[in-house]
C-alpha cells in the first residue's frame, strides 16, 4: 500500500510511500479519507518523507483532503517535502490552507 | 534544430503507464549525464503531459499516446507528447494555473508545472483532432555543475 495510517489521540498521520501520480493517488485518497471519517481528527498530517516522486497529483491530494477535513474543522499539516515537492506545493498556494515544511537533511 | 539522437514510443492511455512513460524519457536523458534534480524535473513535466492525455484528451475512452524525445546539439532535450483526443478549445485558459475542468481532486497545475520545470513549452491543439505538447529542457549536467 502506498500509504500507512497512524492514529494517535486526536491526530491522524498518513505516511505516504513511493510515487504519487494520478494513477496512485486514488488509492491513497481512499485510505486517508476512510481514516479521517473514522477518527475525525483535529489534526491530519501528511508525511512525505518516503515519497520518491510527485507530480501535481500530490497537490490535488492535499487540496482534496483539506475539503474532507474541513467538514470536521480539522487542521492540515504537510511535512517533510523535498525541494521539488515544496516548489509544486507553492505553485498552488498550498501554504494558505496547510502548514507545509521541508524535509530535514537526515545525513547531517 | 536537427536531432542527434531520437526515440519514439506509443502506448495506451491507461494510468498505469504514467510511471513507465516518465521513466523511459528519464532513462533516455541519462546519456546527457543530468543531475538528480534535472532528472526529477524531466519526470515531473512528462508525468503532467501524459496525465493530461489520460484525464482530458481520452477522458471517456482509451486511445494512443505518442512520445518522442530528441537530443539536439546544444545539450537540450526536446520531448513531444501527443494525442489524437478531444483537443483543447481554449489553450490560453487551460494553461492558467489552478484552472481545471475536473473537480476537487485535480489541482489545475499541469501546464504550470510543465512551464516551471522546463525551459520552454509549446502547445498546439485542434479541437476534435488532438493536442501536441513540446517541452525543451537544457541539461547542464553533472560535469559542468
Amino acid at each position: 500500500m502506498p500509504v500507512k495510517i497512524l492514529a494517535a489521540g486526536s491526530r491522524v498521520t498518513a505516511f505516504l510511500d513511493g510515487e504519487i501520480d494520478h494513477h496512485s493517488a486514488s488509492d491513497i485518497r481512499r485510505e486517508i479519507d476512510d481514516a479521517v471519517r473514522k477518527y475525525k481528527p483535529s489534526t491530519l498530517k501528511l508525511d512525505y518523507s518516503d515519497v520518491t516522486f510527485m507530480d501535481s497529483s500530490g497537490v490535488g491530494l492535499v487540496m482534496g483532503r483539506f475539503r474532507t477535513l474541513s467538514a470536521f474543522g480539522g487542521k492540515l499539516i504537510v511535512s517533510n517535502l523535498s525541494a521539488g515537492e515544496y516548489k509544486i506545493m507553492r505553485l498552488a498556494g498550498i501554504e494558505k490552507i496547510a502548514k507545509i515544511t521541508l524535509k530535514e537533511d537526515k545525513r547531517k | 534544430m536537427k536531432a542527434e539522437n531520437e526515440f519514439r514510443l506509443s502506448f495506451d492511455s491507461k494510468s498505469v503507464n504514467e510511471g513507465f512513460s516518465r521513466a523511459v524519457v528519464a532513462a533516455f536523458a541519462a546519456q546527457l549525464d543530468p543531475t538528480i534534480e534535472e532528472i526529477t524535473d524531466i519526470k515531473t513535466a512528462v508525468s503532467e503531459a501524459v496525465t493530461n492525455c489520460i484525464v482530458h484528451a481520452y477522458r471517456d475512452t482509451v486511445g494512443r499516446i505518442y512520445i518522442s524525445a530528441a537530443l539536439t546539439g546544444d545539450n537540450t532535450l526536446r520531448i513531444n507528447v501527443r494525442d489524437r483526443g478531444c483537443g483543447i478549445e481554449d489553450v490560453k485558459k487551460a494553461m492558467e494555473p489552478l484552472y481545471t475542468t475536473l473537480g476537487s481532486e485535480r489541482a489545475g497545475l499541469g501546464f504550470a508545472v510543465m512551464e516551471s520545470f522546463t525551459d520552454k513549452l509549446r502547445v498546439r491543439s485542434v479541437p476534435g483532432k488532438g493536442t501536441s505538447v513540446t517541452l525543451y529542457k537544457k541539461i547542464s549536467g553533472r560535469e559542468q555543475g
